[in-house]
C-alpha cells in the first residue's frame, strides 16, 4: 500500500480577534484520483480549509504532506515550486479572473511560467485546454468581462487545469451560479477527474449534492470535522448534525404517494 | 451547447470626453512640435516699431510690449508648459505608483515607514513646499520637476496603495499566488493593471495643475527665464499693462485655461473608460 497523495494532520487556524478557531484540528487523506467531499455551514470552515491546504493561508499548527513532502515546512519561495501541484477554484466567478488579462494570456502565462509549453507550442495547448473545458478556442481572445458566470467558472477550471494539477480544489464553484448551470460545471469537473486522473476535494453547503458526487463526505461543524462519512449512505451518519443536515432537506417522495 | 456564445462587446461607443479630449490635446502638441510653421513670427525678437498694437488680422492677439506676437509667443510656449505638465506628472506617477503597490502588497513594517514618509510630505500645503524646494534649489525648470516630483508622487502612492489593498485579497490575486506565481509577476501583472486607473485619473488633473504651477512659478521668477516665452512668465512680464493692453494677459491666460480644460475631458473620459473595463 503506498501512502496517500495528500496527508493533512491536525490542521488548525486561528483567526486574530476571532472568539473561536477557524479550523480545529482537521486531518484527512486523499489518494490519486479520489473525490473527496466537504460540507458545512457558512463560517464552518471549510474555506479556511481549502486555503490552509492550498497553503495560500499559513496553518497555526498541523501538516500537510503532499507526495510524501511537509509543505507546512517549505519556505514562501520553496513553496513556490510546488504549488501548481494543488489547484482551486474559488467560489465568486466575477472576482476570480484578472479584468485587464486577455484569457489566452491568462492561460499562457501559467504554462510558460511553469515551463510547462514553448513560446511556440503554447497556443495550440490554450486552444486544447479551451475545448477541454468545453469553450470555443475564440474565447481566448476576449476579456473575462465578456463571460457569464458559468462560462467565468469554465475558464477557472481551465487555468487550474494549465498548471497540470495532481489535486483540485473546488471551493463552492457553483454556490453562486443559476441552478440551469450547476450541474453542467459539476458534470465538467467530474469527467475532468475521470479523464485526468485528479484528485479533486469538493467543498460545499449542499449535502444532497456532495453525498451524490463524493464517495467519501467530510462533515464540518465550526471548525471541526465533526464526521467522517465514507462508503456510506446518509442514513448510517451518528453526529447529530449531520442528521439535522439530512433532516433538513426537504423529502419530496414522501408526498408523492 | 448554446450557453457559450461570446457576446460581441463594443470597444469605444460614444466616449465624447475622451474623443474631444484627445484630438484637442493633439491639436495642441502638433502646433506645439511645428511652432515655426504655424507662424511667421519669431517668438523672442524684438519689434519695438509694433508694441502694444490690439488685436488685428497681421496679430490675431495682438503684441506684447516689445512687439513680439502674442500668438506666436503662446504656441511656442506650449512646448515648456506641456513639458512642465508631462515631466510633472510622469515622474511622480511612476515613483508614486512602485512605492504604493509595494507599500500596499508586503504590508506590515515596510507599509508602515512609507505611510509615515507620505503623511510628512502630505501635511505641507502643496505650492508652499514647492516654492520652498525651488527657492532652495536655484530657479529653473529641471529644479521645478524635481519638486514638482518631491511633492506629488505622495498623492500616486495613495492612490495606488489603497488600491492595493483592497484587490490582494481578490480571488484573482490569490489564484495567481495559488498558481505558484512570484512577487514582481503579481504586484505588476495582476495588481498594478487593476489598481492604476484612479491614478491615471488624478495624473490628468494634476496635469492642468502641474502646468498652473509652473505658470505660477514663472509668475514669480523661479521658473522659466526671460526671454524664453513660457505663459506664466508672459503674465508676469506684462501685468503692468494689462489695464491698457488687456490682450497681453488675455492670450496666455487663455492658453492656461484651454489646456487645463482638455486634459480634464481626458480624464473625464478615462474614468469612464476604466468603469466600463470592470463590468
Amino acid at each position: 500500500m503506498s501512502e496517500p497523495l495528500l496527508s493533512v494532520e491536525g490542521l488548525s487556524k486561528n483567526y486574530q480577534g476571532a472568539s473561536r478557531p477557524a479550523l480545529a484540528g482537521a486531518s484527512f487523506h486523499l489518494a490519486k484520483g479520489e473525490i473527496l467531499g466537504v460540507v458545512g455551514e457558512s463560517g464552518s470552515g471549510k474555506t479556511t480549509l481549502a486555503r490552509c491546504v492550498a497553503l495560500l493561508e499559513r496553518p497555526d499548527t498541523g501538516r500537510v504532506i503532499f507526495k510524501g513532502e511537509d509543505l507546512t515546512a517549505l519556505s514562501e519561495t520553496e513553496l513556490r515550486k510546488r504549488r501548481r501541484g494543488i489547484q482551486t477554484v474559488f467560489q465568486d466567478p466575477y472576482a476570480s479572473l484578472n479584468p485587464t488579462k486577455r484569457i489566452g494570456d491568462a492561460l499562457a502565462e501559467v504554462m510558460l511560467v511553469h515551463g510547462l509549453a514553448t513560446r511556440t507550442g503554447v497556443w495550440g495547448q490554450v486552444a486544447a485546454l479551451l475545448d477541454q473545458v468545453g469553450l470555443p478556442v475564440t474565447a481566448a481572445d476576449a476579456y473575462p468581462k465578456s463571460f457569464s458566470g458559468g462560462q467565468r467558472q469554465r475558464i477557472c477550471i481551465a487555468r487550474a487545469l494549465a498548471a497540470q494539477p495532481d489535486i483540485l480544489i473546488a471551493d463552492e464553484p457553483v454556490s453562486s451560479l443559476d441552478v440551469s448551470v450547476q450541474a453542467q460545471v459539476v458534470n465538467l469537473i467530474l469527467d475532468l477527474k475521470d479523464r485526468l486522473g485528479l484528485s479533486v476535494i469538493f467543498i460545499g453547503h449542499d449535502l444532497q449534492l456532495i453525498d451524490f458526487i463524493a464517495p467519501k463526505v467530510l462533515v464540518m461543524l465550526q471548525g471541526e470535522i465533526v464526521e467522517s462519512l465514507a462508503g456510506a449512505s446518509l442514513s448510517e451518519a451518528r453526529h447529530e448534525y449531520t442528521r439535522a443536515l439530512i433532516q433538513a432537506v426537504p423529502k419530496l417522495e414522501t408526498h408523492a404517494s | 451547447m448554446s450557453d457559450i456564445a461570446i457576446p460581441v462587446v463594443s470597444a469605444r461607443s460614444g466616449n465624447w470626453p475622451l474623443r474631444i479630449g484627445l484630438t484637442g490635446f493633439a491639436m495642441i502638441v502638433l502646433a506645439a512640435i511645428f511652432a515655426p510653421f504655424v507662424t511667421p513670427y519669431d517668438p523672442i525678437a524684438l519689434d519695438l516699431a509694433n508694441a502694444l498694437r490690439p488685436p488685428s488680422f497681421a496679430h490675431l492677439m495682438g503684441t506684447d510690449h516689445l512687439g513680439r506676437d502674442v500668438l506666436t509667443r503662446m504656441v511656442f510656449a506650449a512646448r515648456i508648459d506641456l513639458q512642465i505638465g508631462a515631466i510633472g506628472v510622469a515622474l511622480p506617477l511612476v515613483i508614486g505608483a512602485v512605492v504604493g503597490l509595494v507599500a500596499g502588497y508586503f504590508g506590515g513594517w515596510v507599509d508602515a515607514v512609507l505611510g509615515r514618509i507620505v503623511d510628512v510630505i502630505i501635511a505641507f500645503p502643496f505650492l508652499v513646499l514647492v516654492i520652498a524646494i525651488v527657492a532652495m534649489l536655484g530657479p529653473g525648470l529641471v529644479n521645478l520637476y524635481i519638486a514638482l516630483t518631491v511633492v506629488s508622487w505622495v498623492l500616486y502612492a495613495r492612490l495606488v496603495r489603497a488600491e492595493t489593498l483592497a484587490l490582494k485579497k481578490r480571488e484573482y490575486v490569490l489564484a495567481a499566488r495559488n498558481l505558484g506565481f512570484g512577487h514582481l509577476r503579481i504586484m505588476f501583472g495582476h495588481i498594478l493593471p487593476n489598481a492604476i486607473a484612479p491614478a491615471l485619473v488624478f495624473a490628468m488633473s494634476d496635469f492642468a495643475l502641474d502646468v498652473q504651477v509652473g505658470a505660477t512659478l514663472s509668475f514669480f521668477g523661479l521658473g522659466a527665464q526671460p526671454p524664453t516665452p513660457e505663459w506664466g512668465l508672459m503674465i508676469a512680464e506684462t501685468r503692468s499693462m494689462m489695464l491698457s493692453a488687456p490682450w497681453v494677459v488675455i492670450g496666455p491666460g487663455l492658453a492656461i485655461v484651454i489646456v487645463s480644460l482638455v486634459v480634464s475631458l481626458i480624464g473625464d473620459g478615462l474614468a469612464d473608460k476604466v468603469r466600463r473595463l470592470d463590468g
